[in-house]
């Protein structure tokens, strides 16, 4: 689709303007988290576990007290008891209790003068551990002789006789199963598993906390949500909520793992024993590897049943996901309805299992749970195209759920994109591109839910008729940006005269953070809707200066206007001339909006990969990739081609070389970016973009959110582009090239 | 910690003798400054040998031989046109090592010295058969590259020794080298197999061939049966497949999460047939 359509009769919005933050970024103006400083601030490291699962038998701190410098030392001791849930989980995970539950597990802090002196203290910080078992593979950790990471977590879900380790079960689906697999022509099964992914932002955990002895405090962080960070801070160290101011720095990143505490208690607690000086804490690379939230490794099992001609009768899949020591981390509740999503399928069965493991409590990571489900199902699907010679993108769009579809979990879909975007994936040049040898194509298909979540937002009319928004969702992706554009189309205002700015939790109400693909949706729709209030009460203004009924003035190209002959003539009152007169004419004007916002709508993609594999390395090079996504608006198209690119970028290093390696030892091996192996610029073609617009009805400018779906579909199309050019198939990630080159001299 | 910028070897020598803690020198700093950072290793005295005259010199030799000074970086390496054209498989592989940023900084003499087995530019001197000039408590002696590395992260040096260069031998006419490594990814990596191999053509005919394996090994290693495999041949099928046979002999790596045993030994034979052709083609001045 040619760049201008995308514009559809807006005058602003679907336009490329320059990003708000990019001169800040690039001169390096921007605050990050390791960024803010404050007088008289100490700094912390924290001891970890070197075990995968160890009781602390004994901590002693006073040769680390001793050293000059050192003003603080924290165990769990100094933290409340009590807390049950989640809670717990937050202030188990904060700080070891009892008992380290995986390698990295924090253990002690300490706060000192500098750095430098903080982390050698936290060397003389003595730990005696007893060693206990240890599991970190998800299928090992269910088997009967398992060691057994915490008893009675498990919820009344799971059914009788299962190991301690399994803690949560799911199941769900329509249809008669059997009934859709006897009326199949051709019915196979496979297993597929997929190792733990870190988010790898390239920004490490950073934050600066300040508490006093009242219970009253700051906090600087970076993060992709403050109000989460204040709720469980303050549920952490049993404070409360409202005592603690919490500003969000700017972000270098977060994919979902900065949607949650890891170590910020830690600076609050370490500071209330300092005496209220401010403590900074930065985690290293090897913490965010070790201790801060991947992804959960799963192991899947799928059939489908199709007819010759493509049509698929029945689907069944049987997950089963660890996400650390924790419950409720996994993402099974996610990967199973995202599993046949993109499908109209009568018969489904989804059953799941979430399990724990020595590992760290997984946090979300960009559409949790879809890429694992669609890389189990795209293969299957894949194989049986071929076995069946279907071309895989006409059987997807035989089967593409479209408006009125029952989904596989439940809901029946409004407006979706599914089958436009494979339309247009088919009308594409890539897929007509010549291969050569050992050269394959891939194809997948992916989903995500989207989401609306609590959002409150402020919008004020400055003096010279400039606009301040004021939204809780830290800008991840380009929300700034795009809500500005949304803002200032509604006022019928220049883009460069709205500033957008996150700001405390002191100042609007309770926001979610931006995860669920959710800011420009949910802030910016609650931005349009605070616009609206705006224009109201700028034309009561003008109404009253013009002595007539407010509802004879109508809001045109930024100014108030009476609306017809009949109310009057008057000339424009702008903006800036409200603004201007405001102070004499009722006061400050701007706008509010809160709500949870509804009219979520899914967004699907469709990404074709070309690949080529060195038959004698089984060293895979991506030579193109496209991705196809319906955005519903894309507001600002360079942001969304940016997600895009993002979410395959991410998706690819999945695919083929990122895993996090545990040692026999329950040890993670690899916690660094040499061996654990992120995709480089030099890796990666330039990944082609398609932009397909079917405006989502429940949003003012049809915004579906597009951040999270494009990784859902590269770890299959992928894995299918490398069958095709090597004959191996393989159904466990990644595809590295010791497993591909195994598998090609297993075929030969 | 304490640190030294030496205006001289001699100097850099008497600090490191006396020294009684965990010394290092510091040339690039990008394996010093990372295992500092990492808390590796945490020296008592870091010697910095860049200001000391000449280390950043390359000169050609009355022998047409090159000497390159100890803190030369792979920038300036690769922007040698005439070492370039004399010895393409050696800098080809200190090209290798890191990215754009830390090819400004990495020396060969750190890389050889760093001891690790997948040293990207070590195999590469020891096929070209270069020695290095070291400067010790002792006084001074030349050593081969080739008895440089002792074990993973351990080299035959003395305490107290230096080297102050690296020294490549003439080119002489119809030869070539070349450097392969394999890695997972296009960069940022560690090699996890690398081979390189150097040899001399008379006409069609291989007359001398060395070949050095990389990260099959505890330490980077010459190879001579692979290298005999192809002496007295036109790097026909027979020999080709004869090397293959003899750099996998000779392979001794271990598994770990950079790759298998099996699959590095498998990899150092295709890596040395595509390496060997890549020395041939240059020896008869094709490009490649
Ligand atoms: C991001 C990154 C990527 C890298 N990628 C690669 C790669 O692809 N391949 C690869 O092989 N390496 C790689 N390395 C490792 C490193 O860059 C190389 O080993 C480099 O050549 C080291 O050279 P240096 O001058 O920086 O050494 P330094 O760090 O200065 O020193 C390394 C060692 O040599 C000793 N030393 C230095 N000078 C002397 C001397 N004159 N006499 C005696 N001992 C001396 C030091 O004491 C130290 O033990 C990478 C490093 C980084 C940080």
């Amino acid at each position: 689709m040619p760049k201008d359509e995308l514009k559809a009769g807006f005058r602003l919005v679907g336009t490329r303007p320059n990003r708000p933050d990019g001169l800040d970024k690039v001169t390096g103006r921007a605050r990050y988290g390791a960024d803010i400083v404050a007088a008289n601030m100490l700094h912390a490291a924290v001891v970890r576990s070197p075990y995968a699962h160890a009781r602390i038998k004994k901590i002693d701190a006073s040769r680390a007290l001793a050293l000059e410098g050192v003003k603080a030392v924290v165990t769990r001791a100094d933290f409340p008891t009590g807390l049950t849930g989640e809670d717990w989980n937050l202030q188990e995970n904060t700080i070891a209790g009892d008992t380290a539950l995986y390698d990295g597990h924090a253990v002690a802090a300490v706060a000192a003068t500098s750095a430098l002196v903080a982390q050698d203290a936290a060397r003389l910080i003595e730990v005696e551990y007893e060693v206990l078992p240890h599991v970190t593979d998800v299928d090992a950790a269910m088997a009967p002789d398992a060691p057994v990471i915490r008893a009675g977590n498990a919820d009344h879900s799971v059914p009788e006789g299962m190991h301690p380790n399994v803690v949560r079960y799911i199941d769900f689906g329509h249809g008669d199963i059997e009934a859709g697999f006897a009326a199949a022509d051709l019915v196979r099964e496979g297993t597929y598993k997929t190792e733990a992914t870190h988010q790898g932002y390239i920004e490490p955990h950073a934050c600066l906390g300040q508490l006093g002895a009242d219970g009253r405090g700051e906090m600087w962080v970076c993060t992709q949500g403050h109000w989460y960070i204040r709720r469980m801070c303050a549920a952490v160290l049993g404070i409360e909520a409202a005592n603690l101011r919490v500003t969000p720095s700017e972000i270098g990143g977060g994919f979902g793992g900065k949607t949650t505490i890891f170590m910020e208690p830690l600076a609050l607690a370490l500071s209330r024993k300092a005496g209220g000086r401010p403590v900074k804490l930065v985690m290293s690379r090897a913490e965010v590897l070790r201790a801060t939230g991947p992804t959960a490794s799963a192991s899947m099992d799928v059939k489908i049943g199709m007819k010759k001609d493509g049509t698929i009768t029945a689907g069944q899949v049987n997950f089963r996901m660890q996400g650390g020591a924790f419950f409720g981390m996994s993402p099974i509740a996610e990967a199973l309805p995202c599993a046949f999503a993109c499908y109209d399928i009568p018969n489904l069965m989804h059953e799941g299992y979430e399990v724990l493991a020595n590992r760290p409590k997984a946090a979300a990571y960009r559409a949790p749970g879809s890429p694992m489900a669609a890389f189990a199902v795209e293969s299957l699907l894949d194989e049986m195209c071929r076995e069946l010679s279907l071309d895989p993108l006409q059987v997807r769009l035989k089967n593409a759920a479209k408006e009125g579809t029952k989904s596989s979990y439940g809901p029946t879909y409004n407006r979706i994109g599914l089958v436009e975007t494979l339309e247009a994936t088919m009308a594409h040049p890539n897929l007509s591109a010549p291969l050569g040898p050992n050269q394959g194509r891939g194809v997948a298909a992916g989903f995500w839910f989207n989401h609306g979540g609590e959002t409150s937002v402020s919008l004020q009319i400055g003096e010279d008729g400039t606009v301040g928004v004021s939204v809780g969702t830290p800008d991840i992706g380009g929300s700034r940006a795009s809500i500005a554009l949304m803002v200032a189309e509604t006022l019928g205002i220049e883009y460069e005269a709205v500033r957008v700015n996150v700001v405390e939790t002191g100042s609007l109400g309770v926001n979610e953070p931006t995860h669920g693909s959710r800011a420009t949706f949910a802030s910016g729709k609650a931005a349009v809707e605070a616009a609206e209030s705006a224009i109201k009460q700028m034309c009561a203004r003008a109404a009253a200066e013009w002595g007539i009924d407010p509802e004879a003035v109508e809001w045109v190209d930024g100014a108030a206007r009476p609306a017809g002959e009949n109310a009057g003539k008057f000339p424009p009152l702008t903006i800036g001339e409200i603004g201007a007169k405001m102070g004499g004419t009722g006061g400050p004007i701007s706008g509010h909006h809160e709500s949870v916002p509804g009219g979520v709508g899914a967004s699907f993609g469709v990404h074709v990969v070309d690949v080529e594999v060195d038959p004698e390395t089984g060293k895979s090079t991506v030579l193109r990739y496209l991705v196809v996504q319906d955005a519903g608006r894309a507001i600002h198209p360079a942001y969304v081609e940016g997600q895009y690119q993002g979410g395959a970028a991410q998706g690819i290093g999945w695919a083929l070389n990122e895993e996090y390696i545990y040692g026999a030892d329950g040890r993670l091996q690899n916690p660094m970016f040499l061996d654990y192996r992120i995709p480089v610029a030099s890796d990666l073609p330039m990944i082609d973009t398609v932009i397909v617009e079917v405006p989502n009805p429940g949003h003012p400018y049809g915004v579906r959110g597009v951040g999270e779906t494009g990784i859902a579909p590269p770890l299959a199309a992928v894995a299918n582009a490398v069958a095709a050019a090597s004959g191996a198939r393989l159904r466990t990630l990644p595809l590295s090239p010791p497993k591909v080159l195994a598998a090609i001299k297993a075929g030969q | 910690m304490r640190y030294h910028a030496v205006g001289s070897f001699d100097e850099a020598v008497r600090i490191s003798a006396s020294a009684t803690g965990v010394t290092r020198f510091l040339a690039g700093g990008t394996d010093v400054l990372v295992q500092l950072r990492a808390g590796i290793v945490q020296p008592d005295d870091i010697i910095d040998i860049k200001h000391v005259p000449g280390v950043k010199d390359i000169t050609r030799r009355a022998d047409g031989g090159w000497d390159i000074g100890a803190a030369v970086s792979g920038v300036e390496l690769g922007a040698h046109a005439a070492l370039c054209r004399d010895w393409p498989g050696v800098v080809e592989g200190m090209r290798l090592v890191g990215s754009t940023q830390v090819q400004g900084r990495a020396t060969l003499t750190g890389n050889l010295c760093n001891g690790s087995p997948a040293a990207d530019s070590v195999p590469g001197l020891m096929a070209a058969g270069a020695t290095v000039s070291v400067t010790g408590p002792e006084g001074a002696r030349v050593m081969a590259v080739a008895d440089i590395p002792k074990s993973p992260g351990k080299t035959n040096l003395k305490p107290g020794e230096v080297i102050t260069r690296v020294h490549l031998p003439p080119r002489g006419a119809n030869g070539g080298d070349s450097y392969l490594r394999f890695i997972p990814r296009t960069e940022m990596d560690i090699a996890v197999v690398g081979c390189a191999v150097n040899l001399r053509i008379d006409g069609d005919t291989i007359t001398e061939a060395t070949v050095a394996l990389g990260a099959v090994a505890p330490t980077v290693m010459l190879v001579p049966a692979a290298g005999a495999a192809l002496v007295g041949s036109t790097l026909d099928d027979a020999a080709l497949d004869a090397l293959v046979i003899a750099a996998r002999a000779a392979c001794r790596p271990i598994s770990d999460k950079r790759g298998t045993a099996e699959f590095r030994i498998e990899v150092a034979g295709v890596l040395a047939r595509r390496a060997a052709s890549i020395a041939y083609a240059r020896a008869k001045g094709e490009t490649a």
